[in-house]
């Protein structure tokens, strides 16, 4: 019996989905654009393998319709796949409801109950589990300071702003202290700059709590700068996937090349090679009046602040450059673009 | 493209613990719906259904006793006697004419509703529309008997208004008229009209609430004078809301036996043949193949309806 | 819209159709005080407060009373369980039939009352029933049906999916969602529709002239009534605390059902 000496070994893998898949009834003609289509039904998932790691900040990304939350549901258990399995910390919990798995979720609409109070809400978790008043009240109350709720705690929902709705679905999502955390496009109802200061605060608390997040968005911007590592989503499968820098350094695909960041997508007789696709970031394109290069006009220009998109145009291929908007171009002007052998990423078709 | 080294398992139903009703959702759902569907499949349809077998059943025109020989010949008889069809042509005139009337009385009252009244006055004049609905069937048809009476509320207004004359005249017509007013198609007609006009007003009111005022302007924008906006835009977007107000008003007139027993004719009307039929006449077979023709009727109806999009405006 | 004032026509048109829908209901109360009990003489001769004494005194009106109140009662917990199940099956899965259901829910108040009402009889007889309160409870329970489902299947659709799956989310088993969410987001149009049932239930004469054998609600009650030559005030005494029975659920259960115009639960502040 060795097993009893080693201590409880965490298990490394906060997330397993192995070959699953999810199908949808009868899908109308039209609303089908390229998924795997079988009899009048389409896979919304369609053989996902995936892994994630405990602690890591994990982000489903794509397009919508591309799967991802589809995905996310399955692991909270809202879903039911047609096919294959859902490990969380090593356990199968493939069959298991939302309620036996230890997951807790932060809904794009927030879900917040509009009958209870904030702290009500908070506690929620702990109510249905049979704390007792007091306690679950306590824990309730750290967690609203935690988000900076604390003066909200007898407020109803409806009584708050976009804002902190979001911050008391976080809490109260939080309070029992899950083990995954997933997150389904929760900043997608705020503005610009709230979404920014959410972005810092969730990866601050990630970090201090140590809780695995898994995190829904069509963002790119969000995901690259809150994940650890990142899935890109198309049409029910996994298109790259990577840390973020990965992805936008090494795009394996035309696809994950244009949704990450922006690329050109050039093909191989344009940039002096056999065959083949390339990517080229637009911010690695120079452009200069005169001097060697591909010749290529303007076909407009578009002012951004810092920089200038430019649209071109080379024998026919539009390829678009960001420059220092210290530098003047007018459209219809001729120019010669540039750039580094290194930089053109081959693409898989 | 995660993790090329995972074995890729061929599509394996998923694990098979976990509680039942989690994994096979279509059990929950057949759990909420197995008790009111035996009760209204069971109960309800099944009923409808023994009637249909009992219009069937031939009746002993000596002992007056149900059979269990099956025959068309009630159902023939429909047709072919000459005072079922009768009762059927009457039932159906009256229950066309109703409908025609309490549209156009509808009509105004619920434009007037939808286009110049709202907020607080306009859920005021709503709840003026549908309090007479709830206000007892019976009471309602009970107040005609003391408006219709000979020394009641509409002789007495009439002689103030010295138009006696008018009411005897009408009185005289044929077949609308009778006796007095309590006893004639005429009055009749008055009561069906007041009990089922709210059914009427609503469905309009409510499919006239919903033509986007943005339409209207558009209309009047495109030089539409307000006569033209109204005959090409407003009427018929109306039209399903009208729809589904008939149907209420033609199903309900074809199958009520209590006011042509309260106030009326002499005539029989399908109801009250259902009625007297399987009542004091005791021959069911005859009342069910009666009450079949209100069913038929409307089922014909409803599909009529449903084309002119009457079940978008209930 | 072109303007808000209306034309002239059109404003009679439509004080009118109040009015017509109005003067019988107060006529029915003004001859609750005459003094004449033969015949309905307009106007009354004269007025006395006489007839809600006799009316009162009446122990055939009270024992219909009672039926008509358990009836009433036992209808709508029916149509109550009942309606809200369908509701549930129906608010937001698609499945084949579920039109054909729908269906099946109105055609109690689609099809005539004489329909439903002969056709139970029909099986009450062939099942060799006693005619009673069972079988009145079962034709009003039939009709109920549909008010409660309207109510609820409409609440349904108004309650966000996420909220029950933020509660299974944070552990709550099937039955502390039911308590802690689903009821308290149905319970306005549970009562709204359940008040709705009663009344219906309350005031229904045609269904009942069939399933009720010899037993007397008080809608029946009033139906003979109103052929009886003398004291006849009495009819319109009943007749008004008839519509008071009635109108008072409804009035109630219209003011349940406003304030729910948006989607309740949805956090979304857009």
């Amino acid at each position: 019996m060795t097993a009893t000496l080693t201590p409880p070994s965490i298990p490394s893998l906060a997330v397993e989905l192995r070959g699953l898949v999810c199908t949808f009834g009868t899908v109308k003609s039209g609303t089908v654009k390229s998924g795997t289509v079988k009899f009048g039904t389409v896979n919304a998932v369609d053989h996902v393998d995936l892994e994630i790691r405990a602690g890591e900040f994990y982000s489903l990304l794509g397009p919508s319709g591309s799967g991802k939350t589809t995905c996310l549901r399955l692991i909270g258990g809202f879903e039911r796949p047609t096919a294959g399995q859902i490990r969380l910390f090593g356990q199968d919990v493939t069959g298991q409801p939302p309620y036996a798995r230890d997951v807790n979720t932060v809904f794009q609409d927030y879900a917040l109950f509009p009958h209870m109070s904030v702290l009500d809400n908070v506690a929620y978790a702990l109510t249905v589990r049979g704390v007792d008043k007091a306690t679950r009240n306590k824990r309730a109350g750290e967690l609203l300071e935690l988000v900076k709720l604390s003066a909200f705690a007898s407020r109803r929902p409806a009584q708050l702003s976009g804002g902190q709705r979001q911050r008391v679905a976080l809490a109260r999502a939080l309070v029992n202290t899950p083990k995954l955390l997933l997150l389904d496009e929760p900043l997608g109802a705020l503005d610009l700059k709230l979404r920014e200061a959410m972005q810092t605060e969730l990866r601050s608390i990630q970090q201090s709590l140590g809780i695995t997040f898994i995190y829904v968005t069509h963002d790119q911007g969000e995901v690259l700068s809150m994940s650890d590592r990142v899935a890109v989503f198309r049409d029910g499968r996994i298109e790259q996937e990577g840390t973020p820098q990965d992805l936008y350094e090494y795009p394996r695909t035309a696809f994950v090349a244009d949704f990450v960041g922006g690329a050109n997508v050039l093909p191989g007789a344009l940039v002096g090679r056999v065959g083949g696709r390339f990517a080229l970031r637009p911010e690695r394109v120079e452009v200069s009046a005169d001097g060697p290069g591909l010749n290529a006009s303007i076909t407009s220009v578009h002012y951004l602040g810092a920089q200038t998109r430019l649209e071109l145009d080379a024998n026919g291929v539009s390829i678009h450059a960001l420059i220092a908007s210290s530098r003047k171009f007018t459209p219809g002007q001729t120019v010669n673009l540039r750039w580094d052998a290194a930089d053109l990423r081959p693409l898989e078709d | 493209m995660a993790a090329p080294f995972l074995p890729k398992p061929s599509l394996q139903k998923p694990a098979a613990h976990g509680p039942l009703l989690y994994r096979r959702p279509v059990l929950a759902l057949l759990l909420l719906l197995v008790p009111p569907l035996l009760w209204l499949g069971v109960l309800y349809l099944g009923s409808l259904l023994g009637l249909l077998v009992y219009s069937l059943y031939s009746i002993d025109d000596f002992t007056g006793q149900v059979g269990n020989v099956l025959t068309l010949d009630t159902l023939k008889s429909l047709f072919t006697a000459p005072s079922n069809v009768d009762v059927i042509v009457r039932t159906v005139l009256m229950a066309l004419i109703v409908t025609l009337a309490c549209a156009v009385i509808a009509f105004p009252v619920a434009y007037f509703v939808a286009f110049h009244t709202r907020g607080p006055r306009k859920a005021l004049w709503v709840l003026l529309i549908t309090l007479p609905l709830w206000a007892s069937y019976l009471v309602r048809v009970y107040a005609w008997r003391l408006i219709l009476a000979q020394e009641g509320v509409i002789s007495w207004v009439t002689a103030k208004l010295h138009l006696s004359w008018l009411l005897d005249e009408v009185l005289r017509l044929p077949v609308l008229g009778g006796p007095s007013l309590s006893s004639s198609y005429l009055g009749m007609f008055l009561v069906f009209v007041y009990v089922w006009l709210p059914f009427m007003i609503l469905p309009i009111q409510a499919a006239l609430e919903r033509v986007p005022r943005s339409l209207i302007q558009a209309s009047a924008d495109l030089g539409a004078r307000p006569a033209q906006t109204f005959r090409r835009v407003i009427l018929p977007l109306a039209v399903p809301g009208v729809a589904a107000g008939s149907v209420f008003t033609f199903s309900l007139t074809l199958g009520d036996y209590i006011i042509p027993g309260v106030v009326g004719a002499p005539g029989f009307f399908i109801g009250q043949m259902v009625y007297t039929q399987q009542g004091t006449a005791g021959n069911l077979p005859l009342a069910a193949a009666f009450s079949l023709v209100p069913i038929v009727i409307v089922g014909v109806y409803l599909a009529l309806a449903r084309k002119a999009g009457a079940f978008d405006a209930l | 819209m072109r303007s808000e004032r209306s034309s002239w026509g059109l404003r009679v048109a439509a004080y009118l159709g109040v009015a017509f829908l109005h003067i019988p209901l107060l006529l029915i109360i003004l001859y609750a005080f005459t003094s004449e009990d033969r015949t309905y003489t307009f106007p009354p001769p004269g007025l006395t407060l006489k007839w809600f004494g006799v009316a009162f005194a009446r122990q055939d009106m009270w024992a219909a009373l009672w039926l008509s109140v358990r009836v009433a009662t036992v209808a709508t917990l029916i149509a109550l369980a009942l309606g809200a199940m369908v509701a549930a099956a129906m608010a937001r899965a698609r499945f084949r039939g579920k039109d054909s259901i729908s269906l099946l829910i109105t055609l109690p108040i689609a099809l005539p009352g004489i329909v439903t009402g002969i056709a139970l009889l029909s099986s009450i007889k062939r099942a060799g029933l006693e005619p009673g309160l069972a079988t009145i409870v079962i034709g009003h329970a039939t009709f109920c049906i549909v008010t409660v489902y309207n109510n609820v299947v409409a609440r349904l659709r108004r309650l966000s999916p996420s909220q029950l799956e933020a509660s299974q989310d944070l552990g709550a088993r099937p039955f502390q969602t039911f308590r802690y969410v689903l009821l308290p987001h149905l319970a306005t149009a549970l009562l709204a529709g359940g008040l709705l049932a009663f009344a219906l239930s309350f005031d229904e004469v045609i269904v009942t002239t069939f399933t009720a054998g010899a037993e007397q609600t008080l809608p029946i009650w009033l139906f003979g009534e109103l052929f009886k030559p003398r004291q006849r005030p009495v009819t319109n005494v009943v007749a008004i605390l008839v519509m008071l029975v009635t109108l008072l659920p409804i009035l109630l259960s219209q003011r349940l059902t406003q304030g729910h115009e948006e989607m309740d639960g949805a956090g979304k502040s857009t």
